[in-house]
């Protein structure tokens, strides 16, 4: 149900009403806008003077720096993670039933661990025991750990959206349930949940902030160094949380054009036969 | 197992600060984010235009960046509100993005008749939304809406970087002093969840109960 079944084509009453609720909001916004950069004005926040080093390369090139190190971070985590996922997802699945336990048990702990407990205890639990990592893998790790259950349920959730007739059919062929699973089931079920992934990897992108907490060269902990610098917390946070914006709503972008790409994929030739 | 005993009462202050911290920014979540989507279903076409703008910069932004933001850059422009009670606003703006994502899919589940149905006998659309559409869309999304009240739960230990003592936080405080991360993390990893749980189980006895029968 689309939002335009909610109300009928306004007539003219129905116009005009609109019109005074958009003039309101218009006022309103302005309002809060004009409110906030007043408030921005009065602590001498909008001074050009503060603002003025965000248009200078050499800051630009400190923050992407953090920047390169978010996106390795990311991109190790989203390896990892849908790797050990999908072994876990295939493990949940498994008719073995300790198999199948440990796996459940995994992904139903991980998942309600906050992330941050993990950190800490990768950051503070581990070198007791003698275990301690690089910074980068301080932070690659605990979010490995998470992010491992929540692609392992995606990937689950992609194998059993697939009509049974798939299973059924590549071993009526002869194949085990092993090649069934790998040449047959698993590549239709992953390009069904690819969208899904790529919202993953947004909330994942998302998580490498954490990097903050274990001063491993991310961009928020870059931003944290440079707002001690140079003393402009305002502007070194906004311009930091903008990037970040930046960033996910590329990766959202991409998720969406997947998902009607696949959309249209699964409709367009079965919609063709039809009678 | 003595080192949580000993230090019971630290981490039961813990374990409380995040409960009232998740129960307030879950209701406070839960209304803002029923309102957002009010928004950004309606009528007029500039609040469909902010409604939608809310949901992707806060979907696309990270918690930690905006608690950061929030605890240690506003006070520069006077913004000054107490520590947690900071870390509970940001989590109730963040969130409410979730729980606008969540409740806009309910709204898609809602038969198109319905809707029809109530313009037809001369609904208004405030009328329509809140007496037909919206009560039909919210039973439908008591799953989803607990999966981000669960999430809400793990991200009140984000304000545990920024000072919050909640249960991360002293859970880190024990262990730095008796150094037995073990026994400690795993008591605090128990405790989330046991709280998600909680979640959960009162999130699928809510569903059972409410769900519409058609």
């Amino acid at each position: 149900m689309s939002a335009s079944v909610l109300f009928d084509e306004p007539g003219p009453r129905g116009r005009r009403r609109i019109r005074i609720a958009s003039i309101i909001t218009v006022v309103v916004l302005v309002a809060v806008v004009a409110l906030g950069l007043h408030q921005f004005g009065d602590h001498g926040q909008l001074d050009a003077a503060k603002w003025r080093p965000f248009g200078q390369w050499p800051i630009w090139k400190y923050l992407l720096v953090g920047l390169r190190g978010t996106l390795e971070a990311a991109a190790l985590v989203a390896v990892l993670g849908a790797a050990a996922g999908l072994i876990l997802a295939i493990g949940r699945l498994s008719r073995v039933t300790p198999v199948r336990w440990l796996a459940t048990g995994y992904i139903e702990i991980a998942r309600t661990l906050p992330v941050l407990l993990l950190i800490y205890v990768t950051l503070f639990g581990l070198p007791r025991y003698g275990i301690n990592l690089p910074l980068l893998w301080k932070l690659v790790l605990p979010l490995t750990v998470a992010n491992a259950a929540a692609f392992a349920e995606i990937f689950r959730a992609g194998i059993l959206s697939m009509p049974r007739g798939q299973n059924e059919a590549a071993l009526s062929l002869g194949m085990t349930g092993w090649q069934s699973m790998r040449l047959v089931v698993l590549p239709q079920a992953l390009r069904r949940v690819a969208p899904s992934v790529v919202s993953q990897l947004v909330s994942l992108l998302k998580d490498t902030s954490l990097g903050f907490i274990v001063a491993f060269t991310e961009l928020l902990y870059r931003a944290q160094v440079l707002a001690a610098y140079n003393h402009l917390l305002v502007q070194t946070y906004l311009v930091v949380t903008l990037v970040y914006l930046v960033c996910n709503l590329i990766l959202s972008g991409l998720a969406h054009r997947l998902q009607n790409f696949t959309r249209r994929r699964a409709a367009g030739p079965i919609l063709e036969k039809m009678p | 197992m003595n080192v949580l005993l000993d230090n019971l009462p630290a981490l039961l202050d813990g374990v409380w600060t995040t409960v009232w911290m998740t129960v307030v920014a879950g209701v406070g979540a839960l209304i803002l984010g029923v309102l957002v989507t009010a928004a950004r279903v309606s009528p007029v076409p500039i609040l469909r235009a902010i409604a939608l703008g809310y949901v992707q910069f806060f979907l696309n932004v990270p918690a930690l960046a905006l608690l950061v933001l929030f605890v240690f850059a506003l006070p520069d422009v006077g913004l000054l509100m107490p520590l947690t009670t900071t870390a509970v606003v940001v989590l109730i703006i963040y969130e409410a993005a979730y729980v606008a994502e969540a409740v806009r899919s309910g709204i898609n589940t809602v038969a198109m008749g319905q809707a029809e149905a109530a313009r037809a006998i001369g609904l208004t659309f405030f009328q329509s939304l809140r007496l037909v559409i919206l009560p039909q869309a919210l039973r439908a999304v008591v799953q989803p809406v607990g999966n981000v009240m669960i999430a809400l739960l793990m991200n009140t230990s984000l304000a545990a970087a920024v000072g919050v003592v909640e249960l991360t936080a002293s859970a880190n405080k024990v262990n730095l002093v008796h150094a037995q991360p073990i026994p400690i993390f795993v008591g605090a990893g128990l405790a989330y969840m046991a709280l998600a749980l909680v979640i959960g189980l009162s999130t699928g006895v809510l569903e059972r109960r409410v769900r519409i029968v058609r």
